[in-house]
């Protein structure tokens, strides 16, 4: 039987020291070939230093609906802002 | 959830300009132009790999050579990062290349055309990657984020292309009088073809109403070909290359190119498959996908054995 494969998803690391970003997906029937593949379409230029791949059907995500629900209280909480609290005139380095 | 509902966050995300995205709700017919759209934006991005595939064997020196296989396995990752972005909108790859196979999805119409000198590979990153890039830097907004997310990647990629095209011609055209005959024989050839690639003119392009309701296009057929005439005939005058177009001249008041009539009939006539290469694409298509079948087999048969 033909097949293209499982797909995955691809994470790529700019640069020493920033987080890996999703920049796509890849097809492929294991881990390596997911990352060999994911090193030939998505670094050709020195896009990345590290790569992350994962099984598309690992992935979980929050629906768009729920997005009120599972973000809005944050807006509520102004105290978890430093600009929410008064210093008193003269306290320095705070 | 209902379909007023489905409308309303759909349209509201629309009106600020922002991104749908694949777990948005959206209308069945925007995830079908989209699936239609970008399928075949990815096979024309694999297709246009056999032009120029053809001159890999026969480029004229080791520089050349590595320069067209860069550029071809650019291609092939733009057809890759399409499809995946056509995926996401929740139809697989089998589905996308049974339908290249049988018809059902086009591919654009340009590569129905033969590379037939070295010259050409030069008119096709010129003009045709040209041509390309005016579109998708356009598509660069379009309100699919997966989309508009692939097209910055590509578009990014795309400038040596074109760079790479016309300093073939360039090169040519500073040479013999053979070879500046044949660098004008290729302007000639894919001049008008490149023109097609934007599509029927707006006053006949059945496409485009909801496309530009639904914020997928920004740009119209005539527009984006006007900005492509526009930037290309200064290119063409610098290397001393003829636009092959006698009605084309400088507009004063419209501040822009008037154009000669595009010959429709012959665009109709290779949409419809009879181009001079439109069987050889598809016959080489198929072959090589089931040529390759045994080795997708053999890696899904490895992977399962190890899994154990
Ligand atoms: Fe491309
Ligand atoms: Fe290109």
């Amino acid at each position: 039987m033909d097949t293209q494969l499982d797909l995955w998803e691809v994470f790529i690391q700019k640069k020493d020291g920033s987080e890996h970003a999703h920049a796509g997906s890849v097809h492929a029937s294991d881990s390596k070939m997911a990352l060999q593949n994911a090193r030939d379409i998505y670094t050709r230029r020195n896009e990345g230093t590290s790569i992350w791949v994962v099984p598309s059907n690992y992935i979980t995500a929050s629906n768009p609906e729920d997005a009120q629900m599972l973000f809005d209280p944050s807006t509520e909480k102004v105290y978890r802002h430093p600009t929410f609290y008064v210093v008193p005139a003269g306290a320095k380095q705070i | 959830m209902n379909t007023t509902e489905t409308k309303s966050s759909f349209q509201d995300k629309l009106d600020q300009d922002l991104c749908i995205e694949p777990k948005d709700t959206m209308p069945d017919e925007y995830r079908k132009h989209l699936i239609r759209q970008i399928s075949q934006h990815a096979h024309s991005e694999v297709i246009g790999m056999q032009p120029e595939g053809n001159w890999i064997t026969r480029a004229p020196s080791l520089r050349a050579k590595q320069i067209l296989l860069a550029k071809i396995q650019d291609e092939g990752g733009h057809g890759l990062y399409l499809y995946s972005t056509a995926e996401t909108l929740g139809i697989s790859r089998e589905e996308m290349i049974e339908q290249l196979h049988t018809g059902k999805a086009k591919y654009s119409n340009i590569f129905n055309y033969p590379a037939l000198t070295w010259a050409d590979i030069g008119a096709i990153g010129w003009l045709v990657d040209g041509a390309a890039i005016v579109n998708q830097v356009s598509l660069q907004k379009t309100s699919y984020g997966p989309y508009a997310r692939a097209m910055v990647r590509i578009c990014k990629e795309e400038s040596f292309h074109q760079r790479q095209g016309y300093e073939i011609m360039t090169n040519m055209m500073k040479g013999t009088k053979e070879q500046q005959e044949m660098a004008q024989d290729a302007m000639n050839r894919w001049w008008w073809p490149s023109l097609m690639m934007f599509g029927p003119h707006d006053s006949d392009s059945p496409h485009s109403g909801n496309a530009f309701v639904w914020k997928i296009k920004r740009k119209s057929n005539d527009e984006l070909r006007q900005r492509f005439i526009d930037k290309t005939v200064q290119q063409a005058e610098t290397i001393g290359l003829t636009i092959p177009d006698s009605d084309l001249k400088w507009n004063e008041t419209k501040n822009c190119y008037d154009h000669g009539e595009i010959n429709w009939e012959e665009f109709r006539r290779v949409v419809n498959g009879n181009g001079p290469c439109n069987k050889q694409r598809m016959t080489h298509h198929i072959k090589v996908h089931n040529e390759g079948a045994w080795v997708r087999e053999a890696a899904a048969a490895y992977a399962k054995a190890n899994a154990k």
